[in-house]
């Protein structure tokens, strides 16, 4: 399912404020885990304020192989 | 031995609490050295239960509570040994790390694990045999062992059927996934939710309420609802060791430990 804009910009919204990473210089189709300078268990802590924020529960298997922030917005967009 | 620094773990009595401190990099993987250090608190624990009222089980690192069991130790072992003698040593190991879980479990105070962040394999099984969690908002929890071709092996599957539903403990077993505290709580694992580095002052807290009832009935109340599954806990060992022998789980670890991408820890 397609993210809506909104839904994205909650994203990259809470990954520059979480991460500490200028906003401006994040972008839908960055590889979050390079962008940030995250290891999969930032990745881990980042799925888990995502899900605290939208309210949601996503399976850690949907994000395999998922380095993108719109992918993940599409996973989450279909959880909402 | 009232206070231990050990090179893992420390403990102290705190306002009548004894707190277990865990402090191994990168997170609280457990090995034979914690696994040593986890025999002289559980060695240490009699004594320490006459004066205190409560321990508390904490992590003092930022990743987490703990990642589990130390998959490079356990890897470079196997490597290292002929297949029988790696075989043995995996059973020594988990009759001892089973004897001091069931020595926590049993522990004539009430036990309480302050968990934040990775809360993983062993982690989470070290979680379980205590009587309360009380979980950071960022706390994480997961069996992630079958991505290995393994089972948990610390007491994992026994102690979460005696404490959940059987589907519950089946979703989380089979499909190797984590879940947050909110999940944790809906199932009835978690019984308090912290705020982002609160849970150890909640636990502290909670700790000096149960202090204020009687020792011998909280303890009596606790054994009475808290059976330790004994046989189930045996047969887990056999378990593990049955599927620890095949080939595909030495390439599970391999893969584990030989990655060296940004995704180890996600399935």
């Amino acid at each position: 399912m397609p993210a809506t804009d909104h839904t994205l910009d909650q994203i990259l919204d809470l990954a520059a404020t979480h991460f500490r990473v200028p906003r401006e210089k994040l972008s839908a189709d960055d590889d979050f885990f390079k962008t940030l300078g995250i290891d999969s268990l930032q990745a881990l802590d980042l799925l888990t304020r995502l899900e605290h924020h939208f309210r949601i529960e996503l399976p850690d298997y949907e994000l395999q192989g998922v380095s993108d922030f719109r992918t993940l917005a599409n996973r989450i967009q279909a959880r909402l | 031995m009232n206070d231990f620094r050990g090179q893992t773990l420390s403990w102290q009595i705190v306002n009548g609490a004894i707190e277990l401190a865990l402090h191994r990099d990168p997170c609280n993987e457990i090995g034979s050295l914690t696994l040593e250090e986890l025999e002289r608190f559980a060695a240490a624990l009699p004594g320490l239960a006459n004066e205190a009222q409560a321990l508390i089980v904490h992590s003092t690192l930022k990743a987490g509570f703990s990642a589990g069991a130390d998959l490079r130790e356990l890897f470079q072992r196997g490597e290292e040994m002929e297949k029988g003698a790696a075989l043995r040593g995996v059973r020594e190991f988990l009759k001892r790390i089973h004897s001091v879980m069931n020595t926590l479990d049993a522990a004539p105070l009430t036990t309480i694990a302050a968990v934040h962040g990775v809360t993983f394999g062993g982690g989470f099984e070290l979680a379980l045999v205590c009587d309360i969690i009380i979980a950071d908002r960022m706390a994480r929890f997961c069996f992630p062992e079958l991505r290995l071709g393994l089972i948990p092996g610390f007491g994992g599957i026994p102690r979460l059927k005696r404490d959940l539903g059987n589907a519950v403990v089946r979703d989380l077993l089979l499909t190797g996934r984590s879940f947050n505290v909110m999940k944790a709580q809906q199932i009835g694992l978690v019984s308090q939710i912290a705020a982002e580095g609160e849970a150890l002052r909640v636990a502290r807290a909670t700790a000096s309420q149960v202090g204020k009832f009687d020792r011998r009935t909280a303890a009596t109340a606790k054994e009475f609802v808290k059976p330790i599954p004994y046989a189930e806990l045996d047969r887990e060992i056999d378990i593990f060791c049955d599927l620890y022998s095949r080939p595909a789980v030495e390439d599970g670890l391999r893969k584990f430990v030989e990655n060296e991408g940004v995704q180890p820890y996600l399935p």
